[in-house]
């Protein structure tokens, strides 16, 4: 297992892109655009920004073992992939649970999770789930219905300050999620009840299934939305982790902080600028197509072509 | 004459909530309506407001949960699940967290009319995995909702009465358990909620006319005491009558033929209730009667399974109990 901060943020980042697209090139399609946007944020939340104790899971995971039932005493979530819950350690909520691709390959970059637990990827009784469950490694609820990850992170930081926990509560959201009303619920509760226990970052591809989001439903200056709601909403570049540092070190007393991370949806994989804007979920019509975007994508992460 | 109980929730869950600190009282801005105003009063440090957003509501509870606290919920029962369904699944019901959600308002018991009616709520949760349903029918049943609800392991939609609400019980509500509350021969009949006050209207006049009719009080709906209604169900002449302050689909008349289809018996089933039907906003008395869910009702449908008419005038039965749209028992006239 690696060391905390042995690799650097920048290097793990690059490791993402690399595994989620030999992913994609091996399945013939994958949620690999969301690799692009968000493999820093990830790659930094793991190595340096959250402060979470080594997985108490194992490394190759588990099969899938059912469902929560009161018959099923032997049921654990995927949160231990996270480290142990304990009052000073942050809590790390995974909202956008289709990047479920990216969450795996970071969790194997960090050392979290062995590189064949992504070979169980989407296979029949594997845990390790297309859109991440709450028993698939790095979960610890179920997100695939967007908007529901911030609510449930303010509960949890709500208990925290009851509790005197130091540990922070953190969540990974994306734009598109900023559509739905409850994540303006959320605001509103963590603002009034001064949760600034409570941070976020959030993706801001601009894009989301129908295509940019710019075209499917403007939400406008999304900074000023928050702010004007109380929180404390800084936007950066958000392929610069040492943007994402100063904006974590930014005070927020009795605020919630939400950092908006501007992300471009094929950094690092500029060949799928031809894609746009259909890039929420990419596959191959052609094996030619195929072929083309593994020369041209594996020269650009400086790698050899995929074999598949 | 029936003993009459003023806010048996308020007292109720002040006593019990207060004994474990690990209880959070949450409201959607309907703390005295949900009567737990004085918990708030006396317990701020126990009491979260959530305002008027359900959805964040429950998947907060599901958070509250995850950093170990109890969070028992407040609100009208149809705000427990129409619009807030998604999270009602997904941070609630998937996940078994222990939330114990108090819903109030049950059916027809409110004159605010469809938006404010619960009337499928015990079709749509008790099709929940992992969910747990009781439904109040009386004081003492109110008395031990929070005890009851508070040991099961996993989420709990309680079916809540508020106000003036009588006593008919005077042994504490037990899960799962089902009340035989008149033993018969004839006709069972089983009425769960307000239903069971209001069958017990038509008991003098059914005694009078000679008819043995077997009566059962059923509180929980899930986990469901199938058996004990198989054991009773069996032995009955003439056939079964439900009586549900609810959807006649989808309830209490819905489990009661699944149970008579399961086993492959030859029992008629008569199903009082809401029959595929919105309500509107009116008085306790006026929509039972309107909806035929009355006990005036059951004796029409008893004269159906006996084939002759009984007799019995609207005036012969028990006198109903009217509560004032106004009163120091209720917040507002809802």
């Amino acid at each position: 297992m690696r060391e905390k901060n042995k690799l650097n943020s920048e290097d793990i980042a690059l490791g993402i892109r690399r595994r989620v697209f030999e992913h994609c090139i091996k399945n013939n399609g994958a949620y690999l655009s969301q690799a692009c946007s968000s493999a820093e944020q990830l790659a930094w939340l793991y190595n340096e920004a959250l402060n979470i104790g080594d997985s108490i899971m194992p490394s190759i995971p588990e099969t899938f073992s059912g469902v929560p039932h009161i018959n099923n005493k032997n049921y654990k979530t995927g949160a231990g992939y996270n480290g142990p819950i304990s009052s000073e350690y942050d809590r790390f909520i995974f909202a956008p649970a289709h990047y479920a691709l990216v969450a795996y390959a970071t969790l194997i970059e960090v050392g979290r999770m062995a590189p064949e637990g992504l070979s169980m990827f989407n296979q029949d009784g594997s845990s390790v789930e297309i859109i991440g469950a709450e028993h698939s490694p790095g979960m610890e609820m179920h997100n695939g219905t967007l908007g529901i990850g911030l609510s449930t992170a303010a509960g949890i930081a709500y208990g925290r300050k009851l509790n005197k926990d130091s540990g922070d509560t953190c969540v990974f959201m994306s734009d598109g999620e900023l559509q739905e009303g409850q994540i303006w619920e959320a605001l509103q509760v963590s603002v009034y009840y001064k949760l600034d226990n409570l941070w976020a970052i959030v993706d801001v591809n601009e894009q989301q299934v129908d295509g940019a989001m710019s075209d499917v439903l403007d939400i406008g200056n999304i900074q000023k939305k928050i702010n004007s709601f109380g929180a404390k909403c800084i936007e950066i570049d958000g392929h610069d982790i040492e943007a994402m540092r100063q904006a974590k070190n930014e005070k927020h007393k009795d605020q919630p902080l939400i950092i908006l991370a501007r992300t471009s949806p094929y950094k690092g994989m500029q060949y799928l600028k031809k894609r746009f804007p259909r890039l929420h979920y990419v596959r191959f019509k052609s094996e030619e197509e195929r072929s083309k975007m593994n020369l041209e994508i594996s020269k650009e992460l400086g790698i050899d072509p995929i074999k598949y | 004459m029936i003993e009459i109980v003023n806010k048996p929730y308020s007292y109720t869950f002040k006593n019990y909530a207060s004994k474990n600190k690990k209880i959070l009282c949450l409201s959607g801005d309907l703390t005295s309506s949900c009567e737990v105003d004085s918990f708030r009063d006396e317990f701020p440090n126990q009491f979260v407001s959530m305002g008027m957003a359900e959805q964040n509501m429950m998947s907060f509870a599901g958070g509250l949960s995850m950093s170990g606290f109890i969070p028992f919920i407040h609100t009208f029962g149809v705000f427990t699940y129409r619009r807030p369904y998604d999270q009602l699944l997904a941070s609630i019901a998937y996940p078994r967290r222990k939330i114990r959600i108090m819903g109030f308002l049950p059916g027809i018991t409110t004159p605010a009319g469809m938006t404010h009616q619960a009337i499928e709520d015990i079709s749509i949760m008790r099709t929940i995995p992992n969910m747990t349903v009781i439904e109040t029918g009386d004081a003492t049943e109110v008395e031990s909702i929070c005890e009851v609800a508070d040991k099961v392991d996993g989420p709990v939609y309680c079916r809540m009465l508020r106000g003036s609400v009588p006593r008919l019980f005077d042994t504490p509500l037990k899960l799962s358990d089902i009340r035989v509350l008149n033993s018969g021969t004839d006709i069972l009949l089983i009425t769960s909620g307000i239903c069971t006050e209001e069958a017990l209207r038509a008991r003098a006049a059914l005694v009078n006319a000679g008819i043995s009719i077997l009566h059962l009080h059923v509180h929980t709906f899930k986990p469901f005491n199938e058996e004990k209604i198989l054991d009773l169900l069996t032995n009955v002449k003439l056939g079964v009558i439900t009586m549900e302050n609810h959807l006649v689909n989808g309830g209490l008349g819905t489990m009661i033929s699944e149970i008579i289809s399961k086993n492959g018996l030859p029992k008629k089933l008569i199903k009082l209730g809401l029959k595929d039907t919105f309500a509107h906003g009116g008085s306790k008395q006026y929509l039972t009667k309107y909806y035929g869910f009355d006990a005036y009702a059951l004796i029409k449908s008893i004269e159906k399974f006996i084939g002759q008419e009984l007799n019995i005038l609207e005036e012969d039965l028990e006198t109903a109990r009217i509560e004032n749209v106004h009163s120091l028992s209720k917040a507002e006239a809802l």
